[in-house]
């Protein structure tokens, strides 16, 4: 088998980010729809770090940049869970549903 | 401190592991995205995060590995489950699960698809854009490293990213508190 390289992962990275996209652009559920854009910004995390291992190849094993890009990821997706699932919580209070296509009250 | 010094590790990252892992993680992800119940989706999810955990280990990067598991998996996947159970409703697995433009969801997403096609088999004078790389180093003193590049007064390229990092969370932990609370 050949060797595992870079473009394995950005490949693998790739299918999961469609996934991710997928997931945000068909489903109703707003928990899987964000639970989809976790996929996404993991898919891209996977990137990083695999780019990061790369970087190193070339620079030496200090250039760990993509690491401490994915550390960042992690804390704002923890932030966008957090916001996002506050922000449910207060729709679901005022409207008993979870899909996203019923929430149309900006639309006209 | 000299990489030639440091004992070289045989390569954990053998093409087995590699592509059970992907396997994993697709598979996962799929499931996460046709599911109808949200806390099984939700499990999916968990599954394809520790197996992306151990692609990070793969790639020599240890400290991001235990970042994911510690803080994906076991933080942000748990207030997940907290809201499921909190607003899951019996229904909703009834009603339709995809919304009506998910014929032109998933044309936009095959559209992106071969765009990631187009980028990943560009090749310029025979050779894709993003050669192999290899590396040997041992990981043993990655969590250092990281921690310099955050931190350490003189290699600390992320230490205003970093201050700015804990400020968004505050900023997020009050936004939640007054999105999710009835009355201020």
């Amino acid at each position: 088998m050949l060797d595992i390289s870079t473009l394995h992962y950005l490949v693998l990275g790739a299918a999961l980010f469609l996934l991710g996209v997928i997931g945000v652009l068909t489903r109703r559920n707003v928990v899987i729809v964000l639970m989809s854009i976790e996929l996404i910004l993991n898919a891209v995390n996977l990137n990083l770090v695999a780019f990061s291992r790369y970087w190193q190849g070339i620079h030496g094993p200090s250039a760990l940049h993509g690491q401490v890009f994915a550390i960042f990821i992690i804390t704002d997706a923890a932030a966008e869970a957090a916001v996002g699932l506050g922000i449910l919580i207060a729709f679901f209070r005022n409207k008993e549903t979870v899909n996203v296509d019923e929430v149309n009250l900006l639309k006209w | 401190m000299n990489p030639a010094a440091l004992p070289t590790n045989p390569p954990v990252a053998t093409p087995f592991f590699f592509y059970l892992l992907a396997a994993v993680m697709i598979i996962g992800g799929i499931l996460v995205i046709t599911r109808k119940n949200a806390v099984h989706s939700a499990m999916a999810l968990i599954t394809t995060l520790l197996a992306q955990a151990a692609l990070y280990l793969m790639l020599y990067a240890p400290f991001v590995a235990g970042v994911q598991i510690i803080l994906y998996a076991g933080g942000i996947m748990v207030l997940f489950l907290f809201v499921i159970m909190l607003i899951s409703i019996e229904r909703t697995e009834k009603e339709r699960q995809f919304n009506k433009q998910w014929l032109v969801g998933i044309a936009a997403a095959a559209a992106l698809g071969g765009l990631f096609i187009a980028v990943y088999t560009t090749t310029t004078s025979g050779r894709t854009l993003f050669p192999e790389g290899k590396l040997t180093f041992a990981e043993g003193d990655n969590t250092q490293r990281i921690a310099g590049l955050l931190f350490d007064r003189a290699t600390g390229t992320y230490m205003f990213a970093f201050e700015i990092a804990s400020l968004l969370l505050l900023v997020a932990i009050i936004g939640a508190v007054v999105m999710a609370k009835k009355r201020i």
